[in-house]
């Protein structure tokens, strides 16, 4: 992707690419090998491309098992990719080129769940502190301060540091999760469906923090969510993972006023809208099995539009069809065409 | 803070029995092993000798006192042994996986099917009896269940959220295996090490009254049952005594594994402000 950053947005001067990922692939071997002939993998990711620039949201969407999940541990280096390059900051992390306490420095993660991500037997305090002294920092005013500090950020008072995980309201749990994933001043956070998992009357606050958070500390967020309400609402630009590959990429308001690719326009679809009964069509059936993917397009046996052109392999390319927006699907310019909505750009 | 019967009463009778123990030299009456006096032999117990004396015409309530600290010794350092090597092998193997797991399962299999106490007896066999060789093999084959408890453990923490975190944060593998993990399972280590001092102290008991353990005239309360046999039907005290310091022990210890269980429940632990 050598386009310019979403203008839609960004007011800041042109960012500077602050994550790169470039034809990353995850495979997951399986059982076979001795006797079943062939070993078999499992495409977890397959040749994804991703870039990800100063101060902006992309938004990872997709349906359960589509592989972002495990794009993001490789990004953070939980998990070793297969194939592809890594640039987190200018230095490549291929593998284990760059060591888990560096890469820590850059990159951070806030969990969807927070009830499982606090250890229970540790006080906030140790929560916040043993990172800063493993990561060197070891003066006690200055432990101090950043503790305090980060509590304030996320609003929690500073007596808070005292109480262990058990103590705290899920939507507080999440305050915690996040302040954890900053205290080592990241400037990228993945965000791990950071809300799902909590009550909808606190997602409001959690999402507005996390926005109010990355204005002034100046963060990059990779937001994984399966949820378009909060995707649309905080990304920048927005991601469509299906079958471990990204099949739509493009800014927030080009994806969701002209989605073009069948999957995306049926995610879209699947929003829940008061007001109106459909936005389009639903798509039925499961997630292909991902050890048996169809040929062609990985979407044509659930996709409406699918023609005898979309199943004649190889993977259909990711092609440019407007102002950063990729779309990998063969048929996307016929589809935008026939498209009652206004589809200027193309 | 709510009552705790099995704690309270866990603890105070393990505390006794190390409280005898420890002043064993200054609550005994006589020496447990020099005051043989034949003039006494076989006396019931009575306000001279307060649980009776032995064939030897020893006095059994010093024996006893001074058996606490043998007891106590192969109960605490034995299965302090055992929880250590059990930790580490079965954490380790939980938490990395692949081949080594492979390892500890089949070591930790191929405990599991020899009987601890023929495979401590061998051990005793081999070495010569006495303390140090006693710790050694009671030390050496009961870690097994801590060692499955460890790995179990291991293996369903660290999926967690915050062991991914802490991967995240850039933790080594063994700190996060010492700051996260294994605090987090140290509540049922604790309860199987406590319940395993129980049996700890049987089985020294057991070993000492096959003769393989500690050897008489020095008193361990199993050597003391050992040499009661005969006499079980003519001086019942001289078995019921040390019988009875083994029952109150153990019983102490697996109260005391019960009560520590529900205290270290993290749930339990608000903190009071």
């Amino acid at each position: 992707m050598e386009a310019s950053y979403g203008a839609t947005i960004m007011n800041s001067p042109p960012a500077d690419t602050i994550l790169k990922v470039e034809d990353l692939a995850v495979h997951f071997p399986l059982g076979g090998g001795l006797f079943g002939g062939r070993r078999r993998y499992l495409h977890a990711v397959d040749g994804v491309d991703l870039e990800l620039k100063q101060g902006e949201c992309l938004g990872l969407v997709g349906e359960s098992g589509c592989g972002k999940s495990t794009l993001a541990l490789t990004i953070l280096g939980l998990q070793e990719p297969t194939r592809g390059r890594i640039i987190l900051d200018g230095q490549e992390v291929a593998g284990k080129g760059m060591d888990r306490k560096a890469r820590a420095r850059i990159a951070q993660m806030v969990f969807q769940d927070p009830y499982s991500s606090l250890n229970p037997r540790q006080t906030v305090r140790t929560t916040l502190e043993a990172p800063l002294r493993l990561h060197g920092i070891t003066a006690p005013s200055e432990i101090e301060g950043r503790i305090a500090e980060m509590l304030g950020r996320v609003g929690l008072r500073p007596d808070h540091a005292e109480r262990y995980p058990h103590e705290f309201s899920g939507g507080q749990r999440q305050r915690i999760g996040i302040a954890r994933a900053l205290i080592l001043e990241p400037k990228i956070v993945i965000l791990d469906e950071p809300v799902s998992a909590l009550d909808v009357s606190i997602r409001a606050q959690i999402i507005n923090l996390l926005l109010e958070l990355k204005e002034t500390l100046g963060l990059s967020y990779i937001m994984i969510s399966h949820d378009l309400g909060v995707v649309e609402h905080m990304s920048d630009r927005v991601a469509v993972m299906y079958l471990g590959r990204i099949v739509e990429t493009g800014g927030w308001e080009s994806i969701f006023t002209k989605p073009r690719h069948p999957y995306t326009r049926a995610l879209i679809s699947a929003i829940p809208d008061p007001f109106e009964r459909s936005r389009g069509d639903k798509i039925m059936g499961e997630i292909p099995n991902p050890l048996d993917v169809p040929s062609g397009c990985g979407f044509n046996p659930r996709c409406p539009e699918a023609r005898d052109i979309c199943r004649i392999p190889p993977v259909p390319d990711l092609e440019e069809i407007g102002e950063v927006h990729f779309v990998r699907c063969r048929r996307a310019r016929e589809i935008a065409a026939g498209d009652a909505a206004p589809a200027s750009t193309g | 803070m709510k009552f705790r019967a099995n704690l309270v009463i866990g603890g105070v009778l393990f505390a006794s029995v190390v409280i005898a123990g420890i002043f064993a030299p200054w609550l005994a009456h006589t020496d447990p092993v020099m005051d043989a006096n034949l003039m006494y032999a076989e006396e019931a117990p009575g306000g001279e000798f307060w649980f009776g004396t032995d064939a030897q015409g020893r006095d059994i309530y010093s024996r006893v006192l001074h058996g606490a600290r043998i007891s106590l010794t192969v109960g605490i350092v034995s299965q302090l042994i055992n929880t250590v090597i059990g930790v580490c092998l079965g954490l380790s193997a939980g938490y990395w996986g692949g081949w080594w797991d492979d390892c500890v399962n089949g070591l930790t299999n191929m405990m599991l099917a020899i009987p601890s106490l023929i495979f401590a007896l061998a051990i005793m066999a081999i070495l010569n009896p006495g303390l140090t060789s006693l710790l050694i093999a009671l030390g050496l084959t009961n870690w097994s269940f801590t060692c499955r408890l460890a790995r179990a453990s291991a293996l369903s923490l660290k999926s967690q959220g915050y062991v991914q975190a802490a991967k995240v944060l850039g933790y080594g593998d063994i700190r996060i295996m010492l700051t996260q993990l294994l605090p987090n399972m140290l509540g049922p280590i604790i309860v199987i090490g406590t319940l395993g001092m129980g049996g700890a102290v049987l089985a020294e008991a057991a070993l000492s009254f096959l003769g393989l353990g500690i050897r008489p005239p020095y008193p361990s309360w199993g050597s003391m049952l050992s040499d009661a046999r005969d006499q079980i039907t003519t001086a019942p005290w001289i078995s019921i005594f040390p019988g009875l310091a083994i029952f109150v022990t153990v019983l102490g210890l697996n109260l005391l594994g019960d009560g520590l269980r529900d205290i270290l429940d993290p749930q339990a632990r608000t903190r009071r402000a």
